[in-house]
């Protein structure tokens, strides 16, 4: 035997022996929506994942914008070739849990496959948020944000106003926006992205007034909107009346309109706490964040704030094995030291109690409290009816319904009553049209 | 008689012609009546559960204000998109069919935004007349004029109309120009020599002779502004604000897409796509007679 064909046989051998375990291995298909340093958290969280073990494989995919991955899910399902785990925003829940069949939900999945598993351990607010009224779990937290002020504390100087004592009540962000618009933010004194989400949906929560009968549609998608109340049409009649002279000026209905903040063009900016990467990269000013203002007169207020951001879904008609595989995922997904450092190092919320725990006893929000604002915001009561989450079949179009409405009353087409009164009413049309098809 | 002396059976003609037609029924029989099925249902996103409704998603469609603002809307956009790309390009097409140093150039440059996919039209668009971020936005705003597209329906809708017309334009243009370029010679020498002035020859002899081409190109518009602007739309304004700027196109799109309404979209499509036949038949039927080939 030449010293080239041994060498040949060998490599061979090798190949063989290097193939065998990875046709064993079971692959775990992960659509997600993350782009950018986001993105490379999923990478890695899998790839560690994979090494940990040699039974499965997670192959993270990036499939696009959150409706984009929903809407790629949603196909693939159609088509038989769905993915074992979809990220799905949270807008898409109520959609996802309408379809029989279509999804395995996770209290379930941990069962079946025997992972130890409780329920308790994770953060109320936040598995609330994705779970049933009886408090099974259906699908699994990912990347939690919430809703938070964000505001410029060289413009508040500016102005003439305490940076460190940033308005706690609308009537006090009102008057703030009005000394930053003579201080010469003529354009913008405050504003928010994600219209609905801060106009309605953080509203309704945070001022523990219903949007919608049955806990916000938690309790059933037999639910009738119901927020055209007196506290939301005073919130919209303030809104529209401080957009004529763009004490408030309206920066869209998704985040577009953020860069409006870290430009320094709006000094005060409703949005997502997981805008902190961007301010932090991009804002050439000292900034801060706090929690949400509230209307002083509305009994209870503040409540507490609902989450945003995604979870992850777990796809019907799989193996058991594959499940298992799921579920060990899981399983590592929620240990703790590794949720500290997703929370510490991207800013997503942890999800266990015991994470969060351990990252306040380091001492951790000393320097940066203002990763703990959301926390703080989401904990602050104890959720009730109108504050545990929001439920709607269909909700990604009776978004662009209310936004619609909004707009309306913001330039002047309809009076604030008229815009909050048809935004009910269309939504509620939607909400039948989605009760047709739900089948559970 | 001379027809059957080719082809003595059907076997082969139809065998020629097979592919052209499995592309057809592929690309468009099938895909088109699936639609019209889809029309008659009621279903949600995952198709887990079927029911046939019969016409109720029309029914609710022309019950749907929102529905008739997006046909105000349609024809509005498609009536400016088309009467400005147009009589742009015809303008430039002339202008640039002279003997001018450098028209190789000047031509290159006018054809080159057809290569642009609608949706970086619509961005690039944005960048220039974003309230916030655009240059021109801002010079607007220094002139004193209160621009801004989030939240004013009508300007909106021009930045929309805009980025339509501007991107079609070279189409039109590239069109315009080659039917300059095939009319005699002679025809326009003859006219110089009877002593016709350079408007008189335009719309005496020119715009008669290329009455073939306009045709040929106001029937491409309205395809185009009837099913191709909606990636412009959505990335200028996602048919906002309150709906001002949301075409009949863009709302299949975001009522099926965004809004999983699988059934309602259909619907909207069949609609759509019947009133695209009906106009272009009645173009034939009544401006064609007016064309000279």
């Amino acid at each position: 035997m030449t010293s080239r064909s041994r060498l040949m046989i060998s490599a061979a051998v090798l190949t063989l022996a290097g193939a065998a375990p990875a046709v064993a291995q079971t692959e775990i298909q992960w659509w997600h929506a993350l782009t950018g340093a986001n993105n490379d958290v999923v990478v890695k969280l899998a790839e560690e994942f994979n090494a940990s073990q040699k039974e499965y494989k997670v192959v993270p995919a990036y499939k696009g914008s959150y409706p984009d991955t929903l809407n790629a899910g949603v196909a693939a399902f159609r088509a038989g070739t769905a993915p074992h785990i979809l990220q799905v925003f949270e807008v898409g829940t109520g959609t996802m849990m309408s379809a029989k069949g279509a999804v395995k939900p996770v209290h379930e999945l941990m069962k079946e496959a025997g992972e130890a598993f409780d329920p308790k351990a994770y953060l109320p607010a936040i598995t609330g948020y994705y779970s049933t009224a009886k408090g099974d779990m259906l699908s699994m937290p990912f990347n939690s944000s919430s809703m938070v002020m964000w505001y410029n504390k060289d413009a508040f100087k500016k102005a003439g106003l305490n940076p460190d004592a940033p308005p706690k009540t609308w009537p006090e962000v009102f008057e703030a926006a009005k000394k930053l618009k003579a201080a010469g933010y003529d354009k913008c004194g405050f504003t928010n992205a994600w219209a609905t989400w801060a106009n309605i949906e953080q509203f309704g929560a945070w001022h523990n007034v219903p949007i919608a009968t049955k806990a916000n549609g938690l309790d059933g998608f037999d639910t009738v909107l119901n927020f055209n109340s007196p506290l939301f049409l005073k919130h919209w009649t303030n809104l529209v009346e401080l957009q004529k002279d763009k004490t408030y000026d309206y920066s869209g209905r998704t985040n577009n309109g953020e860069g409006r903040f870290t430009s320094g063009e709006c000094p005060i900016m409703l949005t997502s706490s997981g805008f902190f990467g961007n301010v932090k990269a991009n804002a050439k000013f000292d900034w801060a964040n706090a929690a949400m203002p509230y209307y002083p007169e509305a009994a209870g207020a503040p409540q507490n704030s609902i989450i945003g951001g995604a979870s992850l879904w777990v796809m019907g008609g799989k193996k058991a094995d594959e499940y298992k595989g799921v579920a060990k995922f899981f399983t590592f997904l929620s240990d703790v030291d590794r949720q500290v450092k997703l929370h510490t190092e991207s800013g997503y919320l942890p999800i266990t109690k015991a994470a969060y725990a351990k990252v306040k006893d380091s001492g951790f929000y000393k320097d940066k409290p203002y990763l703990e604002t959301p926390l703080l915001e989401l904990n602050n009561k104890e959720p009730t009816e109108n504050s545990r989450g929001l439920r709607f079949g269909g909700l990604v179009q009776i978004r662009d319904i209310w936004s619609e409405e909004l707009e309306a009353a913001l330039n002047g087409q309809k009076t604030p009553k008229a815009a909050l009164d048809a935004a009910v009413e269309r939504g509620n049309q939607a909400l039948r049209q989605f009760e047709r098809t739900a089948s559970r | 008689m001379q027809k059957n002396a080719y082809f003595r059976s059907l076997t082969i003609p139809l065998l020629l012609l097979l592919p052209q037609l499995a592309i057809t029924v592929v690309f468009f029989y099938w895909p088109a009546s699936q639609a019209v099925w889809q029309s008659f249902l009621l279903e949600d996103a995952f198709g887990t559960s079927t029911q046939f409704v019969w016409f109720e998603n029309y029914q609710s469609l022309f019950s749907d204000p929102g529905y008739f603002k997006a046909l105000r809307n349609t024809a509005v956009f498609s009536t400016f998109v088309c009467v400005f790309s147009l009589s742009i390009a015809l303008l430039f097409a002339v202008m640039a069919d002279r003997q001018i140093r450098g028209a190789e150039i000047y031509k290159t440059l006018l054809i080159w935004p057809y290569a642009v996919a609608p949706a970086i039209a619509g961005v690039l668009w944005i960048f220039m007349f974003d309230p916030s971020l655009g240059m021109l936005a801002r010079g607007l705003q220094s002139l004193g004029i209160a621009w801004n597209p989030r939240l004013n329906g009508n300007d909106a809708m021009t930045l929309v109309i805009l980025a339509a017309t501007w991107k079609q334009i070279s189409y039109n243009f590239l069109f315009f120009l080659a039917g300059l370029q095939s009319i005699p010679k002679s025809v326009i020498e003859a006219a110089v020599i009877d002593g016709a002035r350079p408007m008189r020859r335009f719309w005496s002899i020119i715009f008669p002779l290329l009455s073939p081409t306009t045709f040929f190109l106001l029937v491409v518009n309205i395809v185009y502004v009837f099913f191709d602007t909606f990636g412009i739309i959505d990335t200028v304004t996602g048919g906002g604000p309150a709906g001002a700027t949301e075409t009949l196109v863009y709302k299949v799109y975001s009522d099926g897409k965004g809004g999983s309404n699988l059934g309602g979209s259909a619907a909207q499509s069949v609609i759509l796509l019947v009133m695209v036949i009906a106009m272009t038949a009645v173009q034939f039927r009544f401006i064609e007679r007016k064309v000279n080939y």
